[in-house]
């Protein structure tokens, strides 16, 4: 809003703007100050717009247009404000629909402007068009059509409290180019209510002591802790709930970084690739508080052994979550922030000595079993994990971390350490490989001033490559390690345990990364043995400006402890060993 | 186990949202037995009346999808014997075969139906009721030949004595006034 005070374009209003100038006002109204875009036919009345505005609304011209809408992603996730990004009709649209489909499932707000041909050719197959209202249907929280300029400012001001507000989630709005050259008497009023939508509902306070009561009574309680931590601030209210009374605490995948890692109630990360003793101890615990989180299938295993011992209490925001997955007890239907700060009103101070010396009994099991290993290594192939901790400790456990998806996110997940809140990016729900190089490119708009570390794989690597050349253009120190083990190992490594080691099309050729690196003008290095990586890492993190390293792993590595799929968190194993 | 459902829905009068809402029931692979959307007593707000036959489970997770839509008011579901329904078929037969005996006169009485035009080629009857009723109609007009039949979809009144909308919007108005109150805070 201040932007507004001292802008003298917006000083000097004319009575009538076009609509593609509404549309940047608009943004800037809403405080945007970064958009994520590839311009093309449609949506050019837009970009000739900006060009005015390039002082206060950064455009970033991504590679692709999926580039561009993971790159919105990561600056949302780091920042906590709306990703915008920009995009023309037809394939421009089509492109984002990963990214768009990511954020749904990972809560990430966003807000899509796509242009679309003009009206008069809406439903002729016209040049470049494309259903993009239809197409984007199930994967938006909102979208909207604009066919005329009237309805810009108002449509723009409440795509950004939908994407904001309750449970954030993406927005598309679809303008037609004839809506960006018309004519419109520009007013901006921000959106903040629509009356058939309730972001948020008040605390219910007899479910809440009946919360407490339950908690207050238990004998091995446990925390499962979700991004709705982050995503309503509430990070301080659960530490002081966790102090408060003595509960240990698991978080999910995309929980991680809401409390710091080494916090002595902190137990660890929760499913598939988790730790040891939160998945054991979810079968053991007698009530389960989770908090900002959904139960989702790579959490639970299978459901109908899951946590059956436990009363289930369930902080959540969104009331369609509540008994999705996942029987409650108790459900205290609002965001996690304000129902932590009632609820830690009523629960009395404890501590579980015994019940937390379990989990540490069952961590002193998996360090023997799988970490030790895992961070010093006796063979002489490097592993994922001593590759990134090493980042965690080269940088003071501050950096930020993307990944992307697969080996290298599961083991970025499980070894990386952290202090700091929205330290972690990474896609969790929709699984979507060539998501870290953008949302890492990204997150470095949102956090300038924070190290930005990306852990990719080969194969993730090569199915966003070619943003390397926005990161060159806008010279972005994104540092960039490659955990190279010449397959697509996530894959790999489940035909190994479930498909009798039949390496059906995971074998993969890569280019030379480095030289790749080179060609775009951005400097790298590669690392094959492990004498070298101390310092080829040091060099990474010193270097001011972008830079990629790519490091040779083992190349028939698996990622334990592993809950196979189907089967109950109570079943984790160790190794293959356990698997027969 | 399976049975049938009716789940009511209100939203603002908005273009798309139609299809919002069945792609909820398509992506779970779940038929829509009938479907009808039309404007409710207040203004510029529409009703939705959709049927089903699920487990309960499901239909319960459906109506918190629904009710998640931005543009939705509120979403309800309920059995059939919560609710008072009524489905509209036409039945279009040959005039002859009314002119050659008294039967489907006789039907007509029998089963409360009523002629809304009758042409020297046709005749249009017209029956209000449950499904199976207006079936029973016309398997029994068909022994004499129905040119074409057609059978609208559901609509449904609670036995609640008021409508559950205004209720809820009344309540709507409190809770907006209360999350402003605790933004004032």
């Amino acid at each position: 809003m201040t932007s507004l005070t001292n802008d003298n374009i917006i000083d000097q209003e004319p009575d009538e703007i076009t609509g593609s100038e509404a549309v940047c006002r608009s943004l800037i109204a809403e405080g945007v100050d970064t958009i994520f875009g590839y311009p093309g036919g449609a949506i050019m009345p837009v970009y000739d717009a900006l060009h005015d505005h390039h002082h206060h609304l950064k455009h970033v011209l991504t590679r692709h247009e999926q580039g561009a809408v993971h790159a919105a992603q990561g600056y949302a996730r780091v920042s906590g404000k709306v990703g915008v990004c920009l995009a023309t009709s037809g394939p421009g649209a089509t492109n984002l629909i990963t990214g768009i489909a990511d954020a749904l499932i990972d809560s990430t707000p966003l807000v899509c402007i796509t242009g679309q041909v003009t009206s008069g050719l809406l439903g002729t197959d016209a040049f470049q068009e494309s259903d993009v209202i239809g197409i984007t249907m199930p994967v938006t929280k909102w979208n909207y059509q604009i066919t005329s300029a009237e309805e810009i400012p108002e449509a723009i001001s409440r795509a950004f409290y939908i994407a904001a507000s309750g449970r954030p989630g993406p927005v598309v709005l679809d303008i037609t180019k004839d809506a960006q050259f018309a004519k419109v008497k520009y007013s901006y009023a921000k959106c903040i209510k629509i009356r058939s939508y309730v972001p948020e509902y008040p605390a219910d306070k007899l479910l809440i002591k009946k919360a407490a009561d339950l908690i207050n009574n238990a004998k091995k309680p446990f925390v499962l802790y979700g991004q709705g931590v982050m995503l309503s601030g509430g990070e301080k209210e659960l530490i002081n709930f966790l102090e408060k009374t003595g509960i240990p605490a698991a978080g999910t995948l995309l929980g991680l970084s809401a409390i710091p890692t080494d916090h002595p109630l902190n137990m660890g990360m929760l499913g598939m690739h988790g730790n040891y003793g939160p998945n054991i101890k979810t079968n053991e615990c007698d009530v389960l508080i989770a908090v900002g989180m959904r139960f989702d299938d790579r959490v639970t295993g299978s459901t109908s052994t899951y946590a059956k011992q436990a009363k289930v209490i369930h902080i959540e925001i969104d009331p369609a979550e509540i008994d999705k997955n996942v029987k409650t007890e108790v459900a205290l239907i609002g965001d996690a922030k304000h129902t932590l700060r009632l609820l830690s009103k009523l629960v009395a101070e404890k501590q579980y000595p015994e019940w937390v010396a379990e989990f540490q009994a069952a961590e002193d099991i998996e360090n023997i079993k799988v970490v030790n290993d895992d961070l010093s290594p006796r063979k002489p192939g490097l592993t994922m994990a001593e590759v990134v901790r090493m980042v965690s400790d080269l940088t003071d456990n501050k950096a930020i971390v993307i990944t992307d998806v697969g080996q290298n996110q599961m083991a970025a997940a499980r070894y990386s350490k952290f202090v700091d809140s929205r330290s972690w990016v990474t896609s969790g729900g929709l699984g979507t490989m060539g998501f870290g190089l953008p949302a890492a490119m990204g997150a470095k708009f949102g956090s300038p001033d924070r190290e930005v570390v990306l852990f990719t794989g080969d194969g993730g690597m090569q199915m966003t490559i070619q943003e390397l050349g926005t990161i060159a253009q806008e010279k972005l120190a994104v540092k960039i390690v490659i955990l190279n083990n010449h397959f697509l190992g996530m894959v790999r490594q489940w035909q190994e345990l479930f498909f009798e080691k039949r390496y059906s099309f995971t074998e993969i050729l890569s280019p030379d990364f480095v030289k790749v690196a080179d060609a775009y003008g951005i400097p790298g290095s590669a690392v094959h043995n492990r004498n070298e990586l101390e310092g080829a890492m040091k060099k990474m993190i010193d270097h001011d400006g972008p830079y990629l390293l790519e490091v040779m792993i083992e190349k028939e590595d698996n990622i334990f402890p592993m809950v196979p799929a189907g089967k109950s968190v109570s079943q984790i194993i160790l190794s293959a060993d356990e698997l027969n | 186990m399976k049975q049938e459902y009716i789940i009511t829905a209100y939203s603002e009068n908005h273009i798309g949202l139609l299809n919002r809402i069945t792609i909820i029931f398509t992506r779970r692979k779940v038929n829509i037995e009938s479907l009808t959307v039309s404007e409710s007593a207040l203004k510029g707000i529409s009703k939705f009346t959709i049927v089903v036959n699920e487990e309960k489970e499901k239909v319960v997770n459906i109506v918190k999808q629904i009710d998640k839509q931005i543009e939705v008011l509120k979403a309800f579901y309920y059995t059939n014997d919560e609710m008072i329904f009524q489905e509209i078929a036409l039945y279009k037969v040959p005039t002859t075969a009314l002119m050659e005996s008294d039967q489907i006169e006789k039907l007509i009485r029998k089963h409360n139906a009523r002629i809304l035009e009758i042409t020297h080629e046709y005749t249009v009857i017209e029956k209000t009721g449950h499904k199976e009723e207006t079936q029973e109609l016309f398997e029994g007009l068909n022994s004499f030949g129905v040119l074409q039949f057609i059978r609208s979809g559901r609509v449904a009144i609670t036995r609640s004595p008021i409508e559950r909308l205004s209720e809820f919007l009344k309540e709507r108005d409190s809770l907006f006034e209360k999350m402003e109150a605790k933004k004032m805070m």
